[in-house]
């Protein structure tokens, strides 16, 4: 079977550039989720808070980065920022920051359920304990929330991964569209190809985010 | 018993909103002495005990502890606190640490005192209530009333001056009742001062050297509990009681 479409994958660098591609998507979402945390952690505590305006804001901030499809907000971030204020943010960085801006939002709100979600007779079992809110916080609050968080951030995480397939069509050549370009370089000689990178990639996929989701699972079951 | 007063409640009010739940309670509760309140749900006996340790904001009037004024922000309020212990209904553990941790949490970090000692503190009394066994398991592991019994330890182990319990064994099934209130019994004859909400009459009638009857935000009785039980004053706590006697009023239809 000499035009088998598998045979396009050891052509040249082919394979290599697919994980190159692969590299470029995990960096992004990594950068992007390591941003997340912290900020998300801030918004999330923010949005705990009993002031109606926080309330307010972050409520808006939130809804309007759901509402809105990432990939409007990465044209937005690319295309729109420069025109508008003459920054020429690349690629790279506008996906960052775009990917940022919705991974705080989520992990904020995992956050403020995690926080929400510590019934009020553990405050008060602290605080009759003779706790400050500051020692309640740090031993009781902040350890109850990690347990429930670990999973849901490592979850968070396999969206990422999947989501930033986005930025190829803010000129990225992350690794579907590597697949893509190798798949129309070798249209005729290998009909088939198609399927073969595909499958490769979805593999890829799999492996990426397969052990994240794994580990979610078994730190789940450990805490329960 | 001694005379001196331990804990006073001088003029309380208690309201949320428009609502006034306490509405000046007095009471006096002196060395070693064990003050049962009892009193129709809703009238507002997990609020008196709430604010007898700064939970809950006073509306009016003060608390005193050893002639200590208790007020419900501050610096001070941390230091009372851990002269009053508390238990309450909910089992109140903290899930993520095991009983011994649980146990020794607040005294090293709060009083600073050394683990060492907080636990050997621990290890005597979790052999006396039989849990020495379970120093390692997490809360989830225990059942209810054992959960209960390392609340009260925990308690305990802060060497608190007065105990508040808040109906401990009403989220309890009626097997593990007993092993929680052995422990408190054994607690009152230790000269322990206790404030003891319940709805476990016969409890309240073998623990208590006074019983309050708490209803309309008012304190209406206060009797030695052979009184109260035989022979309460008012209309009020004779319905209370009722509200527990069993009759036979089934009829026969036949
Ligand atoms: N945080 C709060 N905010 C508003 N109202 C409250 C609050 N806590 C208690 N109350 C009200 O105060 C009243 C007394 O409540 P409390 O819990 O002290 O009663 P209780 O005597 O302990 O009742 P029970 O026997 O059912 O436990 C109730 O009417 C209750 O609705
Ligand atoms: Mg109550």
């Amino acid at each position: 079977m000499r035009d088998s479409g598998i045979n396009v994958l050891f052509l040249g660098k082919n394979f290599l550039r697919l994980l190159e591609g692969l590299g470029v998507t995990l960096r992004i979402s990594l950068i992007a989720v390591l941003l997340s945390l912290p900020l998300g952690i801030l918004l999330g505590m923010f949005m705990t808070l009993k002031n109606p305006v926080s309330k307010a804001i972050s409520r808006i901030y939130l809804e309007f980065i759901r509402i809105m499809p990432q990939l409007v907000l990465l044209f937005i971030a690319y295309f729109g920022v420069t025109r508008m204020f003459g920054w020429n943010l690349s690629a790279d960085v506008s996906a960052v920051i775009v990917f940022t801006l919705w991974g705080t939002a989520e992990m904020g709100d995992l956050v403020r359920g995690a926080l929400i979600s510590i019934p009020r007779h553990q405050y008060d079992s602290a605080a009759a304990l003779g706790m400050t809110k500051v020692q309640t916080f740090i031993h009781v609050v902040v350890p109850q929330t990690m347990r429930r968080l670990i999973p849901l951030t490592i979850n968070l995480t396999t969206r990422m991964i999947k989501t930033t397939s986005l930025v190829v069509l803010i000129g990225m050549t992350e690794v579907l569209k590597v697949g893509k370009q190798i798949i129309d370089a070798n249209r005729f000689e290998y009909p088939t190809a198609a399927l073969w990178i595909y499958g490769v990639i979805f593999l890829l996929y799999f492996l990426a985010c397969w052990p994240i989701s794994m580990l979610a699972k078994k730190l789940e079951k450990r805490w329960r | 018993m001694e005379e001196r007063i331990q804990l006073k409640v001088k003029g309380l009010v208690k309201r949320f909103g428009s609502e006034t739940v306490l509405d000046g309670i007095d009471l006096d509760v002196h060395k070693g002495e064990v003050v049962v309140v009892l009193g129709p749900s809703g009238c507002g006996k997990s609020t008196l005990l709430r604010c007898m340790n700064g939970l809950e904001s006073l509306s009016e009037g003060n608390i005193f502890l050893d002639g200590e004024e208790v007020s419900s922000s501050g610096k001070k309020i941390t230091m009372l606190r851990q002269k009053i212990g508390m238990v309450f209904q909910s089992y109140d553990l903290f899930p993520h640490k095991n009983i011994m941790d649980n146990i020794t949490l607040a005294p090293v970090k709060v009083q600073k005192r050394p683990k060492k000692d907080v636990e050997s503190q621990a290890e005597k009394l979790l052999k006396r209530v039989g849990l020495w066994e379970k120093r390692k398991s997490y809360p989830r592991e225990l059942s209810g009333g054992q959960k209960q019994r390392v609340a009260i330890i925990r308690a305990l182990c802060m060497n608190p001056e007065v105990m508040l319990f808040d109906e401990v064994t009403a989220a309890l099934d009626p097997e593990m009742v007993r092993e929680v209130l052995d422990v408190m019994l054994e607690l009152a004859d230790g000269g322990m001062t206790m404030v003891i909400v319940t709805h476990e009459m016969q409890f309240a009638r073998a623990i208590a050297d006074r019983v309050i009857f708490l209803d309309g935000g008012n304190i209406v009785e206060d009797l030695p509990p052979e009184e109260f039980f035989t022979a309460p004053k008012t209309q009020r706590a004779k319905d209370f009681l009722q509200t527990f006697a069993y009759e036979k009023r089934r009829t026969d239809t036949n």
